[in-house]
């Protein structure tokens, strides 16, 4: 057992890779592909003004222990058996930005590595993937939407960008926020856990104000009484299951052609009980799966639906002495930097493994290729295997 | 104020035995990089209720750095020189309040993405340092205990698979006498080996029975009116909305032992801030028993660096899913032993790893036992990596072997 970090970070990250791609190429017994250059779509039919994208991710890392490592693939049966074969696999993501959940979301959406306080109540500096998205495209405020944890990502949608910023992002829609909005006031007090707003710092609950939408909006647009939201929030087992639950809503009533869903149950390792963040990945891997099945039963979505599954970072390694495992993601070693990234769609190559070291925040400008604006403030690049 | 600019009169609050250290240092001090002062000055400002190995931790710093020539500590000190921080960062007050300097320094590192940088000059400096003044050994190798499981009738669960490439996995342990057999050895090292804050005892419940003297104990059930008054005090602190997350950490930060019902004088005081620490630094360590017992082991290791550490699991509190939550149904206590076993197992595999970061670490011996169950597993000097036994056999003669 070595203790002491012989490697150098790079070294790591590409360890976590090959760890990767080994497990991968034996638990779905594909072909791993590592050349960049000969890629070509598999084909490449559908039509940019009819192309959707779903973006799915964990606000809350899981580590390659818990997930692709031979003993972690018990975690996440759906990723790896039925997502995996039909996708082009990153595995060896680098996120060089502040590891702390919203300021991390905000730099995958805006394609920048934002570096503003995690626990403030602010909007991304740098235009969002919406903002582009809607600006170029002219779209509607409705083919846009966000469905993130809680009240500190309110402001996810739209950057303070003199450019862009007012009136030109996302929908957001906070479901726990709406269900506290539902309860009945006297009993909030039974579910102050249930609606604790984050699990790194769960005493802080930034003041709401943004582009959140309110209850009588949300029955308006996804015909959603409080009573039926309610009774179904009564029937899941926990906020990320709500969240999706919100996600097909939005896809049913408004079939949103740019539509991120951020989970968050996996953070609970913050806690630092290992079995509740082992059962947030088995969530979060049954979330996925039930994701993909929607958008592939969904007439709106099917064969035009590109889905993007990512963390946002990944965790603390346990042979790190600065950090306490798999509880946090403050260290800033290669564990906690290095995760993943699935991509599923028409026209993606299937059962692919892409070794080469790629960023988090390239994620803007490949939606950007793929969907055809231009992200042409973030400072990604686009990922070649997905958009040529 | 620049570090050039220390003096003693700048310290006449600190407490007497650190003021002392930093009074004697001040030469040192002076030249040092404007990073590094403060974080030696937040060490100096707890050192009165440092465990006797961490003093000497910091105390050979001093001496390292000290014997150093000037030209030479420059040099490996470079690396923080090289970090630059905010206007607004270094004009902060980094003498009397050094942890909100260290605060600020963080958010810093991370938003300018100096924060590899930092890491790597801490790395060398700790390195240079340690080389120069090697840890000492123990005076006897560490032993370290892990119970988990405590309230499992039955576990399908594949326990110790971490551990078990570095030890022998035993199937047909004799629970019989189990615990009295470990406590047993945990107080016959205190009585050999009397040292302060050597020998450790930690439960996830309560004190089951009396120990000795000669070995500190801490448990979850112990601390709980000093963890109750804890919450209170959170929650009344988060609904007066004012002063946000940062008041909220200075108030934990300034937490007192008598603000929780702790001794507060004579050699208690040094237990009562570290259960303090315990509860304030430690995430999920009010909520959970598990996690209470996990990071209260690390602690321990960390900081006392104790060579005999006893550490009981027992089940948590349930995590209640959504729809129950939303269900209206009284709430009570319910305990999770499926899910604590689970928590313990990866808990056990921390205590391992954190005991191998201590001197003598090769020598160390480690064993975890699945409560009232036939299975173990043990590493220790001599035996063998990766192995397993179904031999009969009990903790007792685990222990000979291993110690």
């Amino acid at each position: 057992m070595r203790l002491n970090r012989q490697m150098n970070a790079g070294d790591i990250a590409r360890e976590i890779a090959w760890s990767r791609r080994e497990f991968l190429r034996g638990a779905a017994a594909v072909v791993a592909g590592g050349a960049t250059t000969s890629f070509a779509r598999a084909h490449t039919s559908v039509a940019r003004n009819r192309q959707k994208a779903v973006v799915v991710t964990f606000g809350g890392g899981a580590r390659d222990e818990e997930t692709f490592a031979p003993d972690g693939q018990e975690n996440i049966p759906n990723l790896v058996q039925t997502l995996f074969p039909q996708s082009t696999f990153y595995a060896q993501v680098i996120n060089r930005g502040i590891l702390g959940h919203y300021v991390a979301t905000a730099s995958l959406a805006t394609g920048v590595y934002e570096t503003f306080n995690n626990f403030a109540a602010v909007s991304p500096h740098n235009p969002t993937v919406f903002e582009y998205f809607r600006k170029d495209l002219r779209r509607r405020a409705t083919d846009a939407w966000v469905v993130a944890p809680s009240n500190g990502f309110n402001r996810i949608g739209e950057s303070d960008h003199r450019l862009y910023g007012a009136g030109l992002g996302a929908g957001v829609i906070l479901p726990k926020h709406l269900l506290a909005a539902a309860l009945p006031s006297q009993g909030l007090g039974n579910y102050e856990h249930l609606l604790r707003d984050n699990y790194e710092a769960p005493f802080n609950t930034p003041a709401l104000a943004g582009n959140e939408v309110e209850m009588e909006r949300l029955h308006h647009l996804l015909k959603l009484s409080v009573t039926d939201f309610s009774a179904h929030a009564r029937s899941l087992a926990s906020p990320d299951e709500l969240s999706v639950y919100i996600a097909r809503r939005l896809m049913r009533e408004l079939a949103p052609s740019l539509l991120w869903v951020t989970l968050h149950d996996i953070d609970i390792a913050h806690s630092g009980a290992y079995s509740l963040y082992i059962d947030g990945i088995r969530r979060s891997d049954r979330l996925c799966a039930d994701i993909w099945k929607t958008i592939q039963s969904d007439p709106e979505y099917a064969g035009k639906t590109t889905m993007f599954i990512l963390p946002d970072f990944g965790r603390d390694a346990d042979t790190d002495p600065g950090g306490n495992g798999f509880q946090h993601h403050r260290t800033g070693d290669p564990l906690s930097r290095t995760t993943w990234m699935m991509v599923m769609g028409p026209g993606i190559r299937q059962g692919v493994v892409i070794d080469r070291p790629v960023e988090s925040i390239d994620l803007v400008p490949t939606l950007g290729s793929l969907l055809g604006f231009s992200a042409r403030l973030a400072h990604g690049t686009p990922l070649v295997e997905v958009v040529s | 104020m620049l570090p050039a600019q220390l003096n003693a009169e700048n310290v006449k609050d600190y407490p007497p035995q650190g003021r002392q250290l930093i009074v004697s240092q001040l030469d040192v001090l002076r030249q040092l990089p404007a990073v590094l002062v403060p974080i030696l000055l937040h060490e100096a400002m707890v050192y009165d209720w440092k465990f006797p190995k961490e003093r000497k931790d910091l105390d050979d710093q001093f001496t390292y750095l000290s014997s150093l020539p000037k030209v030479e500590r420059d040099q490996l000190l470079a690396g923080f020189s090289a970090i630059t921080l905010p206007a607004e960062t270094a004009k902060l007050d980094w003498v009397n309040a050094p942890s909100q300097f260290i605060e600020h320094l963080t958010a810093s590192l991370w938003s300018t993405h100096q924060m590899d940088d930092f890491r790597a000059a801490a790395d060398e400096y700790a390195r240079s340092w340690r080389a120069a003044i090697p840890v000492a050994l123990p005076p006897v190798s560490r032993l370290a205990i892990v119970m988990v499981g405590s309230g499992v009738s039955t576990a399908d669960y594949p326990l110790f698979r971490k551990l078990k490439p570095h030890g022998v996995h035993f199937t047909q342990v004799s629970p019989e006498q189990g615990f009295a057999t470990l406590l047993h050895a945990v107080t016959t090292r205190a009585a050999a080996h009397p040292e302060p804050f050597a020998h450790w005892y930690v439960d996830g419940s309560e004190n089951v029975q009396q120990l000795s003297t000669a070995v500190t104990y801490v448990s979850y059930a112990g601390m709980e009116p000093a963890r109750n008054e804890l919450l209170i005090r959170i929650q009344r602190a988060i609904q007066s909305g004012s002063g946000g997350p940062e008041a909220l950490r200075t108030m934990l930060a300034q937490m007192m032992p008598q603000d929780l019902g702790l001794p507060s004088e004579g050699a208690a005081a040094l237990l009562s801030r570290f259960q303090i620490s315990l509860l304030t630094e430690g995430s999920g360590t009010q909520i959970f028993s598990t996690t209470f017992a996990q990071w209260a082991a690390r602690e321990v290791l960390r900081r006392a660096q104790p060579v005999t550490l006893l550490v009981r699991y027992s089940p948590r509190q349930r995590q209640r899913p959504m729809n129950e939550l939303l269900s209206g149904a009284p709430r009570s206590m319910e305990l999770d032993p499926a899910g604590s076993l689970v928590d313990a197992d990866m808990g056990a595999y921390y205590t391992w790893l954190n005991q191998q970061r201590l001197s003598g670490a090769r020598e160390s011996a480690f064993l975890v036992w699945f409560e009232e169950h036939n299975q173990a597993l043990a590493i220790g000097p001599a035996t063998p990596r990766g192995t397993s036994s179904s031999s009969p056999t009990d903790l007792r003669q685990i222990l000979a072997w291993i110690g």
